[in-house]
C-alpha cells in the first residue's frame, strides 16, 4: 500500500514538472542561459535589470494612487515629449484601482491638451481642448514624424510597454518565478533601462546619437537620450526627487496603463479562489460519501 | 456493446411524450446516467470531462470575444486591446480564453499519455484512438488560427513562419501558399479567413467529440488494469459515482487555471505580442506557443526545410499507426515491465523537444534537437513493435476487482 501510494506521488509529481515545463517553454526567454543569450534581443546583452518591489505584487497587491500620480506627473512633463500613450482615456485617471483622481481633477488633466476633431459642418477639421471621453494625444502627427524627431529611432507607444517587456530569470528558476506569482518583469525592465545610463567603458565608443545603457534590452546603447535627473519633476507630496524614485513612480504608472483591472483582477481572483476551495471540500467529501459503499 | 442494467423510464406525461416520439432521454441516460463504468478509473480517467468543460469554456468566451473582436490588420490589436480595457469583464474573459488554450493542451497531453500508458488505443477502440489523434489535429489548427487573431509581434510572425512551410511542397507549394494567405504574404485577407477557420474549428471538433464518446460507450471504457469488464459488480453506474469523481477533477482543474487566470495572466504568453504586428521588423526570436514547441524543434532538427515538414507531418502521422505498431496484446503498462520504461524515456523525450523547441537552433541545441527527434520516430516504428513481442508480460489479475479491493472481498462480492 505504501509503495503504491508513493509511486502515484512519484507520478504525480512527473506531471506537476510536465505542466512546469511547459509554462516555461511558453516563454521562451525566460528559459536561455545568460551565457547564451549576448547576441539575442530580450537578453540583456549586457546586465539583466534588478528586480525591485512593488505595491502591486504578489497576492494581494494593489497599486498606489500617490505613486501614479507622480509617475503621470513624470510622464507628462519628460516621456510625453516622445512617447504617445494612446489606449488611455483621459476618464480612466478617475478611476477605481488606477491614481484615483476625481472627475474633476481628470477633467482639468484632459483640459490641458488640445486634440484634432471634426470636420465640422463646413467640412473642416478643428482642434479643440481635450475631454475626458479623449485618449492621450501624441505630440506627433504619426510614427515617422516621431522617428524623424529622434535620429530615425522611434520612440514606442508606451501604453502597453510595461507587458512587452520582461526580465527573463532562467532555465529551471522559472518554476520559482510561477510560484511567487512574479509578473513584474516589465515595471522591473522600464526602472532598470532609464536608471541604466552609464559612462561607456573606455575605448567604447557609442556611435552617434546613441547612449550607453547597460539595462537596454536590444543592444549595448539605446537611441533614447537620458531623461531623468534628480530634482527635474517638482513632486508635491515630499516624495524624494531622485532618478531612482521618478523611475520606479513612472513604471508603475505604466503598469497601470498596460493592466488598468490589474487591482480588480486580484481582488475577484481572492473571491474566486475562495469559492473553488470551498467547491472542492464540499465536492471532495461527497464524493467520499457517495464512494464509500464500493471502497 | 455495453448494455446499461436498467432502461430509462419517463416520469411525466412531457418525457413521456417526448422519449416517444425522439428517444433522447432514453439516449442521456443510457449514456451519462446508468452508462455502466468500471469501477477501478484513476483519476487519469478524468481528462476526457476536464476536456468537455475547456471546449465549452472555449466556446462561451470565445463567442463573447468574437462580439467585440474585429479581423482587419489596421483594427486587430486595438480590438483586443479594447476589450481588455474597455468591455465589462473584458480582461477576463480574454484573459480565460487564452490561458484556456493551453490548459485545453496540458489536459489534451495527460489524456493522449494517459492512454500510451494503459494501450486505450488497443482493439477494440482504435476508432476511439483515431478520433482523438483528429480532435488533437483540430485543436492545433484551431490554436494556430486563435494566436494570430491579436495581431501582435508573435501573431504576425508565427503565420508568416507556418504558412511559408508549404511552400516547401514541391511545385504546387508557392500556389498552395498563395491560397492560404489570399495573396502574398500575410495580410488582411489571411486575417480574415483565419478568423472564419478559428470559429468554424471548434464546432467540428464539438462534433468530432460526438463521435469519440458514440466509439467510447460501444466497447465501454477502457480500465487501469486493462483487462475487459466481465460482471455487474465490475462496474458501477455512471451517475453518480463518475459524476462526482470527475466533478472534483474539474473543479481541482479549475482551481489552478483561476490561479494562472487572476494571478499570472500572461506567464504562458510572449510579451512580443503586446507589440502591434510590423511586417518591417522581424523578431530577435519567433517561436510558436508552448504546446506547439516539439513539432517546432522536429521541424527544425531536419536540415532541409521539404525535410522538417515531412518530419513534422509524421510526427503527427505516426500517432494515427498507434494501435497497430503495439504488438502486446497487454494493455496496461502496469503489467509491461519494459515498455513502462520506455513510456517514461518517451516522456522525457517529448518534454525534451519542448524545451529544445523554444532554444536557438544552433550549435549543440540542434545536435539535440537530431538525437531527440530519432527518438522520438523510433518509439513508436521500433520501441512499439519490438518490446510487445519480447517482453513477458507480468501476470494479469482474474478480474478488474482484484487490484481493487483486500483478498477475499472480491470472492464475496462476486458471489453477491
Ligand atoms: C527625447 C525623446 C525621448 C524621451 C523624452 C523619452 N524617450 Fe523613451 N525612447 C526614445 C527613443 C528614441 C526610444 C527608442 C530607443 C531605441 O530603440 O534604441 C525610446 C525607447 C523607450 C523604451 C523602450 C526600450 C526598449 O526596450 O525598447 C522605454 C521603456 C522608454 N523609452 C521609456 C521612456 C520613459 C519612461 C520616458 C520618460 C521618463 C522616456 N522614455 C522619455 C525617446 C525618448
Ligand atoms: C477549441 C477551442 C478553442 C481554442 C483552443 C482557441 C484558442 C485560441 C487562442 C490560442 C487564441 C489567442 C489568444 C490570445 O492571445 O488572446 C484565441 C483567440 C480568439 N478566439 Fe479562440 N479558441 C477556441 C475556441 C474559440 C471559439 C469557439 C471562438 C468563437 C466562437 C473563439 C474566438 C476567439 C477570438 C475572437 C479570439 C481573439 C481575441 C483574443 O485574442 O482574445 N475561439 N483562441
Amino acid at each position: 500500500m505504501a509503495t503504491h501510494i508513493l509511486t502515484r506521488a512519484a507520478r504525480f509529481g512527473a506531471v506537476i514538472a510536465l505542466a512546469l515545463f511547459g509554462l516555461s517553454a511558453s516563454a521562451p526567454a525566460q528559459e536561455e542561459l545568460q551565457e547564451e543569450q549576448a547576441h539575442e534581443a530580450l537578453h540583456f546583452p549586457i546586465e539583466a535589470p534588478e528586480r525591485r518591489s512593488w505595491s502591486f505584487d504578489g497576492f494581494f497587491g494593489k497599486f498606489d494612487p500617490a505613486q501614479l500620480r507622480r509617475g503621470l506627473q513624470v510622464y507628462r512633463d519628460v516621456c510625453q515629449n516622445c512617447h504617445a500613450l494612446s489606449m488611455v482615456p483621459f476618464r480612466t485617471l478617475a478611476d477605481e484601482g488606477g491614481p484615483q483622481f476625481t472627475p474633476e481633477q481628470a477633467a482639468e488633466i484632459a483640459g490641458a491638451y488640445t486634440v484634432t476633431d471634426g470636420p465640422d459642418d463646413q467640412g473642416l477639421m478643428f482642434t479643440r481642448q481635450a475631454r475626458l471621453s479623449d485618449h492621450f494625444p501624441s505630440i506627433f502627427a504619426n510614427p515617422q514624424a516621431a522617428a524623424f524627431a529622434n535620429n530615425g529611432a522611434y520612440p514606442p507607444d508606451l501604453s502597453l510597454m510595461a507587458k512587452a517587456r520582461s526580465v527573463p530569470s532562467g532555465f529551471p528558476w522559472f518554476i520559482f518565478d510561477a510560484l511567487r506569482f512574479y509578473q513584474e518583469g516589465g515595471p522591473d525592465y522600464i526602472a532598470g533601462f532609464l536608471t541604466g545610463y552609464r559612462d561607456p567603458p573606455p575605448g567604447e565608443e557609442p556611435p552617434p546619437g546613441t547612449y550607453y545603457n547597460v539595462h537596454f534590452g536590444a543592444d549595448d546603447e539605446t537611441a533614447m537620450p537620458p531623461q531623468l535627473f534628480d530634482g527635474i519633476v517638482r513632486y508635491t507630496d515630499g516624495a524624494p526627487q531622485t532618478v531612482e524614485q521618478y523611475a520606479e513612480d513612472v513604471a508603475a504608472f505604466l503598469m497601470w496603463t498596460a493592466e488598468p483591472h490589474l487591482v480588480a483582477r486580484k481582488r475577484l481572483g481572492f473571491q474566486v479562489l475562495i469559492f473553488l476551495a470551498a467547491f472542492i471540500g464540499l465536492m471532495y467529501a461527497t464524493k467520499r460519501r457517495v464512494w464509500a459503499p464500493v471502497h | 456493446m455495453i448494455k446499461p442494467l436498467y432502461k430509462y423510464e419517463p416520469k411525466n406525461g412531457f418525457t413521456r411524450w417526448l422519449d416517444a416520439r425522439l428517444p433522447v432521454l432514453t439516449l442521456i441516460h443510457g449514456s451519462f446516467v446508468v452508462f455502466p463504468t468500471p469501477r477501478n478509473l484513476n483519476y487519469w480517467y478524468s481528462f476526457g470531462a476536464i476536456l468537455t468543460v475547456m471546449l465549452a469554456s472555449q466556446i462561451v468566451t470565445g463567442i463573447v470575444l468574437a462580439m467585440h473582436y474585429i479581423p482587419h490588420t489596421s483594427l486587430a490589436f486595438a480590438s483586443v486591446e479594447d476589450i481588455m480595457r474597455n468591455v465589462n469583464f473584458g480582461w477576463l474573459l480574454r484573459y480565460l480564453h487564452a490561458n484556456g488554450a493551453s490548459f485545453f493542451f496540458i489536459a489534451v497531453y495527460i489524456h493522449m499519455f494517459r492512454g500510451l500508458y494503459y494501450g486505450s488505443y488497443k482493439e477494440p477502440r482504435e476508432v476511439l484512438w483515431i478520433l482523438g489523434v483528429l480532435l488533437y489535429v483540430l485543436m492545433v489548427a484551431t490554436a494556430f488560427f486563435g494566436y494570430v487573431l491579436p495581431w501582435g509581434q508573435m501573431s504576425f510572425w508565427a503565420a508568416t513562419v507556418i504558412t511559408n512551410l508549404f511552400g516547401a511542397i514541391p511545385l504546387i507549394g508557392e500556389s498552395i501558399t498563395t491560397w492560404l494567405l489570399g495573396g502574398f504574404s500575410v495580410d488582411s485577407p489571411t486575417l480574415n479567413r483565419f478568423y472564419s477557420l478559428h470559429y468554424l474549428l471548434p464546432f467540428m471538433i464539438a462534433g468530432v467529440v460526438v463521435l469519440h464518446i458514440w466509439a467510447l460507450h460501444v466497447p465501454g471504457n477502457g480500465n487501469p488494469v486493462g483487462i475487459q469488464v466481465r460482471v455487474p459488480q465490475d462496474t458501477v453506474p455512471f451517475h453518480p459515482y463518475y459524476t462526482v469523481k470527475d466533478g472534483l477533477a474539474i473543479v481541482v482543474f479549475l482551481f489552478v487555471l483561476a490561479v494562472v487566470v487572476f494571478y499570472q495572466p500572461n506567464a504562458l504568453s510572449h510579451p512580443d505580442n503586446y507589440i502591434p504586428a510590423d511586417p518591417l521588423k522581424t523578431p530577435a526570436h519567433i517561436v510558436p506557443e508552448w504546446y506547439l514547441l516539439p513539432f517546432y524543434a522536429i521541424l527544425r532538427a531536419v536540415p532541409s526545410k521539404l525535410g522538417g515538414v515531412l518530419a513534422l507531418g509524421a510526427a503527427i502521422f505516426v500517432l494515427f499507426l498507434v494501435p497497430w505498431l503495439d504488438t502486446s496484446r497487454v494493455r496496461s503498462a502496469t503489467y509491461r515491465p519494459i515498455y513502462r520504461q520506455f513510456f517514461w524515456i518517451f516522456v522525457i523525450t517529448c518534454v525534451g523537444l519542448t524545451w529544445l523547441g523554444s532554444q536557438p537552433p544552433e550549435g549543440g541545441y540542434v545536435i539535440a534537437g537530431r538525437i531527440l527527434t530519432i527518438y522520438y520516430f523510433l518509439h513508436f516504428l521500433v520501441v512499439l513493435p519490438v518490446v510487445g513481442l519480447v517482453e513477458k508480460p507480468k501476470p494479469l489479475p482474474a478480474s478488474i476487482n482484484d487490484p481493487v479491493l483486500p483478498p477475499g472481498e472480491s470472492v464475496r462480492q462476486a458471489a453477491e
